[in-house]
């Protein structure tokens, strides 16, 4: 496909981007080319720092005052069927390109909506900013706008804040504000991620109307699930290089490059509970290597948690909660956001007395001890966080971090603390060599280690896992997951694991509880609620995951272990 | 450097170009002149005959009312007093009671704070109140109803220039206190079964801390301005002490005909305090940026 084609909306021939450092010139982008078509969405599909932002960046002008951006071609076709050079483009053409030829959707609609102005002015200003309209016209088109995105109500909605707005909402105002100055292409760069799984339906589902609609759209995303339901064509992009690009269907099926494969691999889902999904993806793991008899350590009994509000009124967060954890076993606690979730792992590890009901550890009282006799037995229950850069001390080395819990719980001298700190290292794959690095300088990947290193030193019995991978992109997400069933599988930990992602869920639990507005509507094993869902809000939940084929992914690993699915 | 070194460095700089144009945030002149100043204060405090070989005291009957020149730099005061001297001995006492009042007012300051932000209600919201009082009035206020209560004299000065700033400090720790009271690793620390008092001492002080170093560097230069202040309105030091705001005072008189003998001193106590904030302001700038471990 060359640009020239009339049928190209945007056409882009070996885009190069790189910044100026202080450690030296990085190249994020290394000579990427694509075309997208009206009424196509192409995906561009890679893990954090792939450069898969910075190239949709580069196509608004925005990449920033460091960077160089060089293409053989980079064009947009405008609305009179000429095509517009955008490489020598002033900043002043550039504002005439940005939201008339080219919409762009950010990923955070929270930070990327001015919480001083209404939804309606947030939308209004591409159409004024392009004097598009008449003054009086405009109220009619954003009301339009909105609806088209399908906000109900939008002539209410218009006047409102964007703090008054859930996130499914504030995303929806977005893309209408994108689409206000009627561009043909739009860029939307991870518009989902920040937004629960029914929610990132209903936006998936705008976008697929838009291109329906005639609109191209170029979607930035980690997420497969979400490219395989919407998106035409996918482009790989690694190190800022695209290593495969086609269609969906022919990419997600037979991935022909192995970067491809890894990223396909390492989503979980039914079909990888008790397997591998990184490394050595496909393969068992192991069986639990130390034997224990079956006993309750959790024991939750009619929990309730209220909130008061500022005005006064009070916000049930738990409502007669109860559930069991026994020794060695996994509950997935899967809820949309504000069902209550955080706060169960909150009270769990008693950081939030209940109002009502009582947590028994292993049938002793928990929550209802005095804060100095709980101490003591803090170090069986530990946490992992969905941000583990909050809950270390940002002073503290990674060594000093896990050391913490060993000063606490154990009287070990100093040089046997430093021979258990790097036992512990090694024991979640991390070098001794980062020990005297601070939590900023590693990855995301590495901090969630060091955080199961931490949580790990004062043996705990329970681990309350509380979004543990939803910050990490698909391929850490995977590494973390397998590092997480390992350790639970080699020391017969018990986990309380909580987060939105019911792939992950399904991919790491032995029981399940659906939480709604502070209620477990359900409970049961992982395959009876995943198989026979019986409360409705499970169901919704159920029909809202992408439904893109793990059979995709199942065939694939039988493909490359073939005798993986048959272990024992 | 030699020139090889220089050619090689040339030619790296060209090489990232982009990276060297923006220049090294410790080299900026901003930052060197007010640090070059304050280095020589530090030195003059305790061997302030490095600069001049007169004594503060010494009276110089040919020198009354000498106007500055090339042996007495400042001129001379109404006793033949060599002014330059008395600016460069008086650095000791000034600046003495500027960093000692700070450190005084960070002391009470933090504790002040901690016990306003964590102690048992009962306890906290009077101490609040009192901090919101304090605040009410001008620094120098307090500082005179200290002088008032323990008399005039250098280490009075200081009790006093410290009080009067310890409440803006109070308020500063206790916003932080309140601010890390509620961050993940606070949580986290009591998750781990870390005590109360550990918790305090471990994370909450050293994390609230930061941004006080930076106030409390800015604050030494107004310290120094209070203390002066109050030494020229005769309530602080007293003379023949050479303190800079005394010096000021005792030139007032002769304004008309040696106006060198405050003007000059007063030059000086500018300079310092100009120079002084201008580093924590830089330090605060650094820190932000996260430059400074």
């Amino acid at each position: 496909m060359t640009i020239d084609e009339p049928a190209s909306l945007l056409g882009l021939e070996q885009l190069r981007v790189s910044f100026a450092t202080p450690q030296g010139i990085v190249e994020a982008v290394r000579g990427i080319s694509f075309t997208i078509a009206p009424g196509e969405i192409l995906a561009l599909v890679g893990e954090s720092g792939s450069g898969k932002s910075v190239t949709a960046r580069a196509l608004v002008g925005l990449a920033g005052p460091h960077a160089a951006v060089s293409a053989a071609a980079m064009s947009v076709r405008d609305r009179s069927g000429g095509t517009i050079d955008l490489r020598p483009l002033s900043s002043a053409t550039w504002r005439a390109v940005r939201g008339r030829e080219i919409g762009f959707i950010l990923q955070d609609a929270l930070v990327s909506l001015d919480p001083l102005r209404t939804i309606g002015r947030e939308v209004a200003e591409p159409i004024l900013a392009h004097q598009l309209l008449p003054r009086s016209a405009v109220a009619g088109a954003v009301a339009s706008l909105l609806a088209r995105v399908g906000i109900p109500d939008p002539e209410i909605r218009a006047a409102q804040y964007p703090h008054e707005l859930s996130g499914g909402l504030r995303q929806r105002a977005l893309i209408a504000s994108a689409l206000a100055g009627q561009p043909a292409l739009l860029i939307a760069d991870e518009p989902t991620t920040a937004l629960d799984t029914t929610v990132q339906q209903q936006v998936l589902a705008v976008l697929a109307d838009l291109a329906r609609a005639g609109h191209g759209v170029l979607l930035i995303t980690h997420d497969l699930g979400v490219v395989a339901q919407i998106a035409d064509r996918v482009a790989v992009i690694q190190n800022g290089e695209i290593v495969e690009a086609g269609p969906t269907r022919e990419i997600l099926t037979a991935p022909a490059h192995p970067y491809t494969r890894l990223l396909l691999a390492a989503l979980p889902g039914a079909e990888t509970r008790g397997f591998r999904l990184s490394a050595k993806a496909g393969e068992p793991v192991p069986p639990p290597a130390v034997s224990f008899a079956k006993t309750r350590i959790l024991e939750m009994r009619g929990v309730s948690v209220s909130y008061r509000r500022p005005d006064g009124s009070h916000l049930a967060a738990l409502a007669d909660v109860s559930l069991q954890v026994d020794t060695g076993e996994t509950l997935g606690v899967v809820g949309e956001s504000g069902s209550g979730k955080t706060t169960l792992g909150k009270v769990v590890l008693a950081l939030r007395r209940p109002d009502h009901g009582e947590i028994k550890l292993y049938s002793q009282p928990w929550s209802a001890l005095d804060e100095s006799e709980r101490r003591r037995s803090r170090g069986r229950i530990q946490a992992i966080v969905q941000d583990p850069l909050s809950s270390f001390d940002p002073q503290y080395t990674v060594q000093r971090i896990i050391e913490q819990p060993l000063l606490l719980h154990t009287r070990l001298d100093r040089a046997q603390r430093i021979e258990r700190i790097v036992a512990l290292m090694d024991l979640v794959g991390l070098s001794p060599d980062l020990l005297a690095r601070r939590p900023r300088a590693l990855s995301g990947g590495q901090r969630q280690r060091v955080s199961i290193a931490q949580a790990l030193a004062s043996e705990p019995e329970l681990l309350v896992c509380d979004e543990p991978v939803s910050a990490l992109d698909t391929t850490t997400q995977a590494q973390v997951l397998d590092l997480l069933s390992t350790l639970q599988a080699q020391l017969g930990l018990a986990m309380l694991f909580i987060s939105h992602d019911l792939r992950v869920i399904q991919h790491m639990s032995d029981r399940v509880a659906v939480m709604q507005a502070g209620r477990i509507v359900e409970t049961g094993p992982a395959q009876d609620v995943f198989d026979n869902p019986q409360h409705t809000h499970t169901r919704n939940l159920l029909d809202a995951m992408p439904s893109f084929g793990f059979a995709m992914v199942r065939d694939l690993d039988f493909l490359r272990y073939p005798d993986a699915r048959t272990a024992p | 450097m030699t020139s090889l070194e220089g050619i090689a460095r040339t030619s790296e700089a060209s090489a990232h170009s982009a990276a060297a144009r923006r220049r090294h945030p410790w080299r900026a002149p901003g930052l060197l002149l007010p640090l070059a100043f304050v280095l020589m204060l530090v030195v003059a405090v305790p061997e302030p005959q490095w600069f001049t070989s007169r004594m503060p005291d010494a009276v110089d009957l040919d020198a009354i009312f000498a106007p500055p020149d090339a042996s007495h730099w400042f001129g001379g005061d109404q006793l033949g007093r060599d002014v330059f001297t008395r600016v460069v001995y008086g650095a000791s006492l000034s600046l003495t009671i500027g960093l000692g009042a700070t450190a005084m007012a960070c002391i009470g300051g933090i504790i002040l704070g901690i016990s306003a932000a964590l102690a048992p209600p009962v306890i906290r919201w009077p101490l609040v109140r009192c901090i919101d009082i304090l605040l009410a009035f001008p620094e120098i206020l307090l500082a005179l109803l200290v002088i008032v209560v323990l008399g005039r004299g250098p280490l009075n000065t200081l009790w006093a220039v410290g009080f009067g700033s310890m409440a803006g400090y109070a308020r500063l720790i206790r916003s932080q206190v309140l601010q890390v009271r509620l961050s993940g690793y606070v949580e986290h620390a009591v998750v781990l079964g870390e005590p109360a008092w550990t918790i305090v001492t471990r994370h909450i002080l050293p994390n609230t801390t930061r941004p006080l170093m930076v106030l409390a560097t800015i604050g030494v230069g107004t310290s120094i301005l209070t203390g002066s202040s109050l030494s020229f309105v005769g309530l602080g030091v007293v003379p023949p002490s050479p303190e800079w705001g005394a010096l000021l005072a005792d030139g007032r008189n002769f304004l008309d005909i040696a106006p060198w003998i405050s003007l000059l001193p007063a030059t000086v106590v500018a300079i310092s305090v100009i120079s002084v904030t201008l580093l924590g302001r830089r330090l605060q700038v650094l820190l932000a940026q996260g430059d400074v471990p």
